[in-house]
């Protein structure tokens, strides 16, 4: 389907803000959770990947339906790869610096289910992107 | 999922316990109702936050800030001024040296607002494989409103009144580029991406392309329509694989979606772009090796004029455009040249990105306005030297930039200001070297980067810089005298008077500016004198075989157990040993 028009390409935004609205305004009409992982080569090769995947077995062994991984670029955190950012409805984003393996469990069996944060993980939290 | 936006916890450790933080709970849960914010803030009893001296302790989330020693007398003053008012309650911030990690995370929060995004703006935001998502954050639509409702003149004025100059190093004006590509004859017209990037630390294109490849490519259709070209071309190096795969993504979602092609947005403009990989050499970053290597040639730069405006690749009029340069002009378009314009300083306009790196504690990539000071930079959003040593110099603009001292950091930045001190913006990378840092060995290690990368072409690049370098060597191995630095320095000067391109017109600038600013160091070297050595004392060594594991020219011997010793002909003074030493049996010069 080609966009022939600026109506056009205001529709389908329309429809992709739905996608974003979190990130932008912490707002979400079905209380999906987001988690970005940033998945430029340095954040790979500091163990993203690693990272995503236990993210996704700790999403999938505690049920949750509404967590949805989304991968993107550099955050520009160098100093702290892996970077990732939670995303709740009605609250600020989350930002963790050198998540592993271990410290993205803790952040599905502690932030996600128990509102707890990895404290020593933490780096920043704003919605002004940095 | 509950809605609240704050969280106060409070220590529920028993040392907490036992001072009073259960009563602190309570005084903040009644406090809160009686305002009315039960339903916002949540009270949490944690676990022990491990500074029991310092409790009980309140930490405020997502403001990140905490406060020591709380006693149920201070909550109410908590809740009225940093719940409100949203000030903090200074007398009861944590402030102890030895647990700078919390202070860190405290300053982090200030610092990261010194920057200002714009080619980074959807860069670790969005998911980059996805065009859905970089539409709802207004993609594509400068493109829509360039073909729809702009003259290609109209986009070539917007771009010149914005200010905006090539992010690449070079600093030429953008727009001016366009429209003299664009006012050169014919038909048949190219608007190329320059991904080769080559500074070592450099690498803001490399994360523009991965984190946000459309950017890029939207920017293209409207130089490309600004400048009469139809046809895009990606000059990407081959090592930079995950770019490559999400350009090609990116390209086949933008084609689905019609906005790469034929006719699009139905206004009769055609543009489509393709990717060709470099081998990645440093001197085709220079525009017309670029296009040389593009055309299935060598990669050796030709003199200018012509300029690509003229005839550039295919001997067509072309523009090269640098990656960072590209992801500017769509929020250009959309917010217009005066926005961007009152950004930066007088001859700058906009932001720069720059990867810090070296010894400070927080490498980055970031993007700040044009005029922010070195100082801003390395001290507040790099968060200072890393080890808490002292800053020495910072080295800008790769192997074709100089070093920046103490004297110049409070410098704010942009094209002028650094060449005026002896350095240059180059791509953006930034080196921050501290106190063991030799200036000679870095001069040396650029030298020997740039005579190797010398394509060979002309004379004073091919083999002035491996003079240069060969001097710079027997400076190092106490070889020299001080009539080599004599020789440097006109080597130096010629070099950058005759050399054909860019890359041979700026390879002295490293050895220039540290000679300059660090004369004693070469004299040193000069005059013979003894090497700055490292030395190992017998009595504290354990022969844990640590320093031996680190040393980077394997100059420590010693058997396990048994003191260890460092051959002080071959130490080259890095200080891996010390730094690693858990016995301080590394004796420091």
């Amino acid at each position: 389907m080609a966009i022939k028009s600026l109506d056009e390409l205001k529709k389908i935004r329309e429809a992709s803000k739905k996608k974003v609205d979190l990130r932008e305004k912490g707002e979400s009409t079905d209380g999906i959770i987001e988690i970005l992982i940033g998945m430029a080569t340095c954040g790979i090769a500091a163990g993203a990947r690693e990272t995503m995947k236990a993210l996704g077995e700790a999403i999938e062994e505690a049920g949750l339906d509404q967590v949805k991984i989304v991968q993107v670029g550099c955050m520009g955190y160098c100093h702290s790869e892996p970077t990732i950012q939670v995303n709740q409805p009605g609250k600020a984003p989350v930002l963790y610096g050198k998540v592993d393996e271990t410290v993205a469990r803790e952040i599905i069996t502690k932030h996600i289910l128990k509102d707890e944060f990895i404290d020593d993980h933490l780096l920043n939290k704003t919605f002004t992107k940095a | 999922m509950s809605k609240y936006t704050r969280q106060i916890m409070v220590c529920g450790g028993t040392g907490c316990i036992a001072s009073e933080s259960e009563v602190i709970i309570d005084r903040f849960k009644e406090g809160l109702q009686d305002i009315g914010y039960e339903e916002e803030i949540q009270v949490l009893k944690t676990g022990c936050f491990g500074f029991c001296g310092q409790g009980p302790i309140v930490k405020i989330h997502p403001d990140n800030v905490f406060y020591v020693k709380v006693t149920p007398g201070d909550v109410a003053e908590i809740i009225s001024e940093h719940l409100v008012k949203g000030r903090r309650v200074q007398r009861l911030l944590f402030v102890d040296p030895n647990t700078r990690v919390k202070l860190e995370k405290h300053e982090n929060m200030g610092f990261y607002q010194k920057q200002y995004r714009i080619a980074l703006r959807n860069c670790g935001f969005i998911n980059p494989e996805d065009i859905e998502e970089y539409i709802a954050f207004s993609g594509y639509e400068a493109l829509g409103r360039v073909l729809t409702s702009m003259t290609p003149q109209e986009v070539i004025n917007v771009i010149k009144d914005s200010g905006l100059r090539g992010r690449g190093g070079g600093g030429f004006s953008t727009g001016l580029k366009w429209e003299l590509a664009a006012k050169s004859p014919g038909t048949e017209k190219y608007i190329i991406c320059n991904a080769d990037e080559g500074d070592p630390g450099a690498f803001m294109d490399r994360s523009i392309l991965e984190g946000d490849p459309h950017s890029v490519l939207e920017a293209m259709a409207i130089g490309g329509y600004a400048m009469g070209a139809c046809h895009g071309l990606i000059y990407i190096r081959a090592e930079y694989p995950l770019a490559i795969e999400r350009l090609n993504i990116a390209m086949k979602q933008a084609r689905e979606l019609g906005l790469l092609g034929r006719d699009i947005f139905g206004s009769g403009f055609d543009f489509d772009i393709e990717v060709k990989l470099g081998a990645g050499a440093f001197v085709c970053g220079e525009e017309t090796a670029l296009i040389h290597s593009m055309e299935g040639l060598r990669g050796e730069p030709t003199k200018k004029p012509p300029f690509p405006a003229e005839s550039g690749y295919r001997g067509k009029p072309t523009s090269v455009n640098n990656v960072e340069t590209l992801a500017n002009i769509c929020p250009i378009i959309l917010k217009g040249a005066d926005w961007f314009s009152s950004i930066g300083t007088a001859t700058s306009k906009g932001t720069k990105v720059f990867a810090l790196a070296g010894k400070v504690n927080n490498v980055g990539l970031v993007e700040v306005p044009m005029g922010t000071t070195l100082r801003e930079i390395i001290f507040e959003i790099g968060g200072g030297i890393a080890d808490g040593k002292a800053f020495k110099a910072v080295q800008t603009g790769g192997p074709s930039g100089g070093v920046i001292t103490q004297a110049d950091l409070d410098t704010p930045i942009d094209y002028e200001s650094l060449k005026g001190i002896g350095s240059m913006m180059g791509s953006g990378g930034m080196i921050v070297m501290d106190e063991d840092d030799d200036m000679v060995e870095i001069a040396k290690f650029y030298l020997d980067f740039t005579q190797d990368e010398s394509c060979g072409k002309c004379t004073p690049c091919r083999i002035g810089t491996k003079r240069m370098f060969e001097i710079l060597e027997r400076l190092t191995n106490l070889e020299g005298d001080l009539e080599d630095l004599e020789k440097l320095q006109d080597l130096g000067k010629m070099i950058k008077d005759s050399a054909l391109c860019g890359l041979g017109q700026t390879a002295p600038n490293p050895v220039l500016s540290t000679m300059k600013y660090f004369p004693e160091e070469y004299e040193a070297y000069a005059r013979r004198e003894k090497k700055i050595t490292y030395a190992i004392d017998e009595e504290k060594c354990i022969g844990c075989t640590a320093c031996v594991r680190v040393c980077p020219v394997k100059c420590i011997t010693g058997s396990v157990k048994q003191p260890h010793v460092i051959d002080e002909t071959a130490c080259i003074a890095c200080g891996a040993c010390y730094d690693v030493c858990r016995f301080d049996a590394v004796l420091k010069p």
